[in-house]
C-alpha cells in the first residue's frame, strides 16, 4: 500500500540558502514518525515545505494526491494540519475564536469536533472566552493542538512540541498524541530537539543533517545506532 | 447654550465623515500594517463616478448604493493589481505605493472631470430644514448623516465580530502565516479588506460632497488630514477608537469655529495644524492611541 505521505528528492531554498538537498521520507497510515536533527538541519523546513509554506522542488504526494505546488490553503483542505514551531495559535483572539478557526475548513459545523477536542483538553470550556496569548506555554500548546484537530485531520504536522515547556506537560501533550493516534489512527509526523522522547514515541524515525536524510529506521533500532546516541542522545 | 448644543450635533455629523474615513484607514492598517494614504483621494474618485451616475439619469440613492458597489470591486481590483506584487516587501516600500496611488488617483479625477468645480447632489439627500427643539434647530441633513454612519458602524461590527467571514478577516490581520494553515485563502481576506476600505470611503466622499459641497477634486484632503487625526487618536488598530477619535474631533473643530467668532483669535484657520499637531502629540506621548489594545503575550 502506498504511504499516506512521500516525499521524494524534496529541495527547497529561503532566497540564496538551500536548506533542504533532496530529502526522501514517508508516513504511513496511523503511523508516528519522528524526525531529529540539529539546528538548521532543515526539520523545520522539511514541514513547512509539506504544508506548502516555501516553494520546493521535487515531489510531495498526501493520499495518493501530488501536492508540490499546492498553497497551504489547500494543503489544509485535504486532510493535513500543521501545528507550528512557537504554537501557532491566534494569540489576540479567544479560545473559542481560535477552536472555531481551526475547524474553518469544516462544512459540517463546530459541534462534533469540539465534543472531540473537549475530550482531551477538559479545560478548554472554562476558558473559551479567554484570549489565547494570556494562557500559558502548555496551554498554549495545547490549545494549537486542539486547534489543528478541530479540521479533523488525516495527517498531524507536529514542529517541535516540547519546545519551552516544563517536562511535566511535555509528558502529557506526547501522551494525547499517542492517543490520538491509538484511537483515531491519526498519522503524525514530529519535529523534535528532544531526541529521547522523540524516539519512544514514535513508530519510525530520519535523522536530518545539513538538509539531507542522513539515517532512518525504526525508533527502536535507532535508539541503539551509536553514532545517534553519541549525537542526538548524549550518551 | 442652545447653540452649543447645536454646534455639536452639527459637529458630530461632520466627525461622522472623519470617522468613516478613519474607519477605513483603520481597516487597511489592521491586515497589512500599512497607512493607506490614497484613501482620501480614492473616496474622492469613486464620488465622482457618483455624480457622474446621477449626472445620466440614476436616483440619488441608487447612485448612492452603485457606488459602493463599484467602489468595493475597484478597492478589491487595487489590491490585487498594485498592492498584491509588493506583498512581504518592507513597510515603507508599500506606503511610498499608497502615496503614488494618492497622486495618480487625483491626477486622474482632474483628467477624468476636469477641476470644475460642481454641486452634487444636485438635489440635497436629505431634507433641508430643521427639528426646532425650543431654541435648539437641528439639521436634520446631520442628523441623516449620523445615522446612516451609526448603522454602517454597526453593521461594520456585525460582520467582523459575529460572521466567519469576520473571524477570517480578523485571524488573517493578526497571524496570516496560521491562517494559512487553517484553511483561510489570506490573499483574498485582504483584497476584501481593500474593497470594504473603498467602500467606506466612498460613503465619506458622498457625505462631504453632500454636506459642505462643493464637489471638487482637491475636497478630501483635509478631510484626510482629520481622518488620520481621528485614527492615530484612536490608535490606528482600533476601529472604536477611530469612530470615536473622528466625532470627538468633528464635535471639537465645530466648537473652536463657532466660538472663535467671540473670541477673535480666527482659531478657524488653524484647524488644519491643530490637526497635525494632535497627531504629532499622541505619536509622541502615546503611540497606541487612547484606545489601542495593549496585546498580552506569554512567551
Amino acid at each position: 500500500m502506498a504511504p499516506l505521505l512521500e516525499l521524494q528528492d524534496v529541495e527547497a531554498r529561503y532566497g540564496p540558502v538551500q536548506a533542504l538537498h533532496g530529502v526522501s521520507l514517508t508516513v504511513g497510515e496511523g503511523e508516528i514518525v519522528a524526525v531529529l536533527g540539529g539546528n538548521g538541519a532543515g526539520k523545520t523546513t522539511t514541514l513547512r515545505a509539506i504544508s506548502g509554506l516555501v516553494t520546493k522542488s521535487g515531489e510531495v504526494r498526501f493520499a495518493g494526491r501530488r501536492i508540490t505546488r499546492a498553497a497551504p490553503e489547500r494543503v489544509a483542505r485535504i486532510g493535513i494540519a500543521h501545528v507550528p514551531e512557537g504554537r501557532g495559535i491566534f494569540q489576540e483572539l479567544s479560545v473559542h475564536e481560535n477552536l472555531r478557526l481551526g475547524a474553518y475548513l469544516r462544512r459540517d459545523g463546530f459541534d462534533e469536533g469540539y465534543e472531540r477536542a473537549r475530550a482531551y483538553f477538559p479545560w478548554l470550556d472554562d476558558r473559551r472566552g479567554q484570549q489565547a496569548g494570556t494562557l500559558s506555554g502548555g496551554e498554549q500548546q495545547m490549545l494549537a493542538l486542539a486547534r489543528a484537530l478541530m479540521s479533523r485531520p488525516r495527517l498531524l504536522l507536529l514542529d517541535e512540541p516540547s519546545l519551552g515547556l516544563a517536562p511535566i506537560v511535555v509528558r502529557e501533550l506526547f501522551e494525547i498524541v499517542r492517543q490520538l493516534n491509538e484511537k483515531d489512527g491519526l498519522a503524525v509526523l514530529v519535529v523534535e530537539q528532544n531526541a529521547k522522547l522523540a524516539l519512544r514515541s514514535s513508530n519510525r524515525a530520519y535523522v536530518l543533517e545539513v538538509g539531507r536524510v542522513a539515517l532512518e529506521g525504526p525508533s527502536a533500532e535507532l535508539e541503539q545506532n551509536d553514532s545517534v546516541r553519541k549525537a542526538y542522545l548524549g550518551y | 447654550m442652545a447653540e452649543f448644543f447645536q454646534q455639536v450635533v452639527a459637529g458630530l455629523a461632520s466627525g461622522s465623515i472623519y470617522a468613516l474615513l478613519a474607519l477605513a484607514i483603520v481597516i487597511i492598517y489592521r491586515s497589512t500594517g500599512v497607512v493607506n494614504f490614497a484613501q482620501g483621494e480614492m473616496a474622492t474618485f469613486t464620488t465622482f463616478i457618483a455624480w457622474t451616475l446621477v449626472d445620466h439619469g440614476l436616483g440619488y440613492w441608487p447612485a448612492f448604493a452603485l457606488t459602493l458597489v463599484i467602489a468595493f470591486v475597484g478597492g478589491i481590483a487595487l489590491e490585487r493589481t498594485i498592492i498584491r506584487p509588493v506583498e512581504g516587501k518592507p513597510v515603507v516600500t508599500v506606503v511610498i505605493l499608497t502615496i503614488g496611488l494618492f497622486i495618480m488617483l487625483g491626477g486622474l479625477t482632474n483628467w477624468i472631470w476636469k477641476a470644475e468645480v460642481r454641486s452634487f447632489p444636485p438635489s440635497r439627500p436629505f431634507p433641508t430644514d430643521a427639528w426646532h427643539i425650543g431654541d435648539v434647530a437641528i439639521s436634520k441633513q446631520d442628523v441623516g448623516i449620523l445615522l446612516v454612519t451609526i448603522g454602517l458602524v454597526g453593521g461594520l461590527w456585525a460582520l467582523f465580530q459575529l460572521t466567519k467571514l469576520g473571524l477570517a478577516l480578523r485571524a488573517s490581520a493578526v497571524n496570516p502565516t496560521a491562517s494559512r494553515l487553517v484553511g483561510i485563502r489570506v490573499g483574498w481576506m485582504l483584497a476584501f479588506g481593500w474593497g470594504l476600505a473603498a467602500a467606506i470611503g466612498a460613503v465619506a466622499g458622498l457625505f462631504t460632497a453632500a454636506a459642505s459641497p462643493p464637489l471638487e477634486p482637491n475636497m478630501m484632503r483635509p478631510i484626510l488630514i482629520y481622518a488620520f487625526a481621528a485614527a492615530v487618536v484612536g490608535g490606528l488598530e482600533s476601529a472604536v477608537g477611530a469612530v470615536i477619535g473622528g466625532l470627538a474631533i468633528g464635535v471639537a473643530l465645530n466648537l473652536i469655529a463657532t466660538y472663535d467668532e467671540h473670541l477673535h483669535i480666527e482659531l478657524d484657520r488653524v484647524r488644519l495644524p491643530i490637526a497635525l499637531l494632535l497627531i504629532l502629540t499622541v505619536l509622541l506621548v502615546r503611540p497606541a492611541g487612547l484606545f489601542g489594545k495593549a496585546v498580552l503575550r506569554r512567551v
